[in-house]
């Protein structure tokens, strides 16, 4: 699974390259480019999660239906 | 020649008033119901058995009581021919019957917007720091659930326990694509980080009656909402409410068919489990996908390898009948989804819900170190299911190109307005929208209307397939009141 292309590349670490070195690091830059969007998707989600989660899904109680 | 498969779904939502200490889920479901200002009646819906041609006064509206009707609990009829109701202590939308499976998907979306709007709505009669929120999922992580039924048309002449017999397994099976994923176990089942299913837990009979205890995975209720000699309505209570459209459509496309094929003799074995209910949470707690399952006869397949028998004999029972084209793509997507699951099933994060809740919580696992146990796991699966497009992770999903579509937002749009064509739910919705002042009360098979006279005037409607827009739209386009259409009609007999 894609799981181990991310732990090697954090956003930030890697600097944008020369159009020339591009193709000798394309593999690089994608996994650059997913892990960005991985933390920006998960940057943007923590913006609109629910806050403090312990006390809301504590009190998330349903009753049975059906 | 099978029956054609009028199906549609219902679904109870989740429903909760953040920093509200004394919610009551009564109110507030009435409140938000209340609050949806799209196209509706008000109106009644009526319980009392169906007998066509049955005089208004003697089908009881007048001076009748409450067991005969609903007038409790809150309840409208949509303009796109669905209902909109209070149930126990949920929101729920049924969807209008649906001609086939990708409009019953379509439908089914379109209850979300219902649903968000309606909360939207509702939320402008909270205090501050209030705010209303609405899940469209089956659990609340402590042992409650609550359900989304399919609905599917069958002959009254296929014995039940034929389906019994030749169903119970695929519905077991088919979790591997019909999940919509849950952190832990619940209902004293063994502790998993993560299963496929919300509902899996809650099954601990094979067949019966009951849906709110001792849930059976053949539900046996028997109410046709048309003509009893000829219908039967299976009422599928072990489906997980979907957020992906790909999967809803997979979820009711593949049992249609599967449906239509034991209708028509087409399934050639039972591939009856040795332990069903054991099945149905053993398949929902294996992530790995490929654990066997023990057959009555002794022989054992996986999950996935009964789904492919499933196809099989459906592709080769489609090959051989004049099906509607939809089910080519029901078979194409099916099989597309069964080939990712087999070889990575992290790859159907783009189409199955279970899947992409789990990849985006190894995400977070991955970046903060995120626990199973942590309370944010649980609030993020809690929060895939929110309705609210800005909120609701799924939607954030979709926004990123995680999530594939199968529908525009327009076409959604005309969904939540928009009666289907070919069914008798074009009939029901339009008469919302044209004569709702005179439309006093409502239920799957009949409408009733008050056109001022002494009696009031029902109008049965007990064929899922007439009053569609072919049969229908001239007759409606010619009569201005509900008074024009009853005497166009010929009084009540519809």
């Amino acid at each position: 699974m894609a799981d181990q292309d991310r732990k090697q590349t954090r956003r930030g670490e890697a600097e944008a390259s020369t159009e020339a070195e591009v193709v000798e690091e394309v593999d690089t830059t994608v996994g650059d480019e997913l892990t960005e969007r991985i933390d920006d998707l998960l940057d943007e989600i923590d913006s609109v999660l629910e806050e403090n989660a312990e006390e809301f899904v504590k009190n998330y109680v349903q009753k049975g239906g059906e | 020649m099978a029956l054609h498969k009028v199906l549609g779904t219902e679904t109870e939502y989740g429903i909760t008033i953040r920093n509200q200490a004394d919610f009551n889920p009564v109110l507030g479901s009435s409140m938000v119901i209340n609050s949806y200002a799209g196209g509706r009646a008000r109106i009644q819906w009526s319980f009392e058995e169906e007998t066509p041609g049955r005089d208004a006064r003697g089908f009881g509206f007048e001076g009748a009581g409450p067991a005969e009707l609903d007038s409790g609990l809150v309840n409208v009829v949509l303009t796109n021919g669905a209902r909109l109701y209070v149930d126990h202590a949920h929101p729920e939308y049924s969807t209008p019957e649906c001609y086939d499976p990708l409009e019953a998907t379509l439908y089914d979306k379109a209850g979300e917007v219902v649903l968000a709007r309606a909360a939207a709505a509702a939320q402008a009669l909270l205090g501050d720091g209030e705010r209303m929120l609405i899940h469209k999922n089956n659990s609340d992580g402590k042992g409650n659930s609550y359900g989304t039924h399919e609905n599917y048309l069958l002959s009254r002449e296929l014995p039940f326990n034929d389906i019994v017999r030749y169903f119970t397994t695929f519905l077991v099976s088919r979790q591997v694509f019909t999940g919509s994923g849950k952190v832990g176990a619940e209902n004293g089942r063994p502790q998993v980080e993560f299963q496929l299913s919300q509902r899996a837990d809650f099954f601990e009979e094979e067949v019966g009656l009951e849906t709110t205890l001792k849930r059976p995975i053949i539900n046996t209720r028997d109410e046709p909402h048309g003509d009893a000699a000829k219908y039967r309505r299976l009422h599928v209570i072990i489906g997980d409410a979907t957020m992906s459209e790909t999967q809803t459509f997979l979820k009711l496309g593949t049992a249609a068919l599967v449906l239509a094929a034991l209708e028509d003799g087409a399934l050639p074995e039972t591939l009856s489990l040795a332990d069903p209910v054991g099945s149905v949470w053993g398949v929902s707690h294996d992530l790995t996908l490929r654990r066997p399952l023990e057959l009555a006869e002794g022989r054992t397949a996986t999950a996935l390898e009964l789904q492919w028998q499933y196809h099989e004999w459906a592709q080769k029972y489609a090959q051989g009948t004049d099906l509607d084209p939809v089910f080519e793509r029901v078979l194409a997507e099916w099989e597309g989804v069964l080939t990712a699951l087999e070889s990575d099933p992290l790859s159907a994060a783009d189409r199955l819900d279970w899947v992409a809740k789990y990849r985006l919580l190894l995400d977070y696992r991955e970046r903060d170190g995120l626990a199973w146990d942590d309370p944010k796991a649980k609030l993020l699966a809690l929060q895939y299911h929110d309705v609210d497009p800005d909120r609701g992770l799924y939607h954030k999903l979709v926004r990123a190109g995680r999530i594939t579509r199968l529908f525009t937002d327009d076409e959604v749009e005309t969904a939540v307005n928009r009666p289907p064509d070919r069914t008798r739910a074009y009939f029901r919705g339009e008469c919302v929208s044209r004569y709702a002042q005179d439309l006093v009360a409502a239920n799957w098979d009949s409408l009733v209307f008050d056109v001022g006279e002494e009696a009031l005037k029902r109008v049965p409607m007990m064929e899922p397939l007439r009053g569609d827009r072919e049969r229908v739209a001239g007759l409606l386009d010619q009569s201005e009141t509900a008074a024009d259409l009853v005497r166009a009609l010929g009084g009540d007999d519809g």
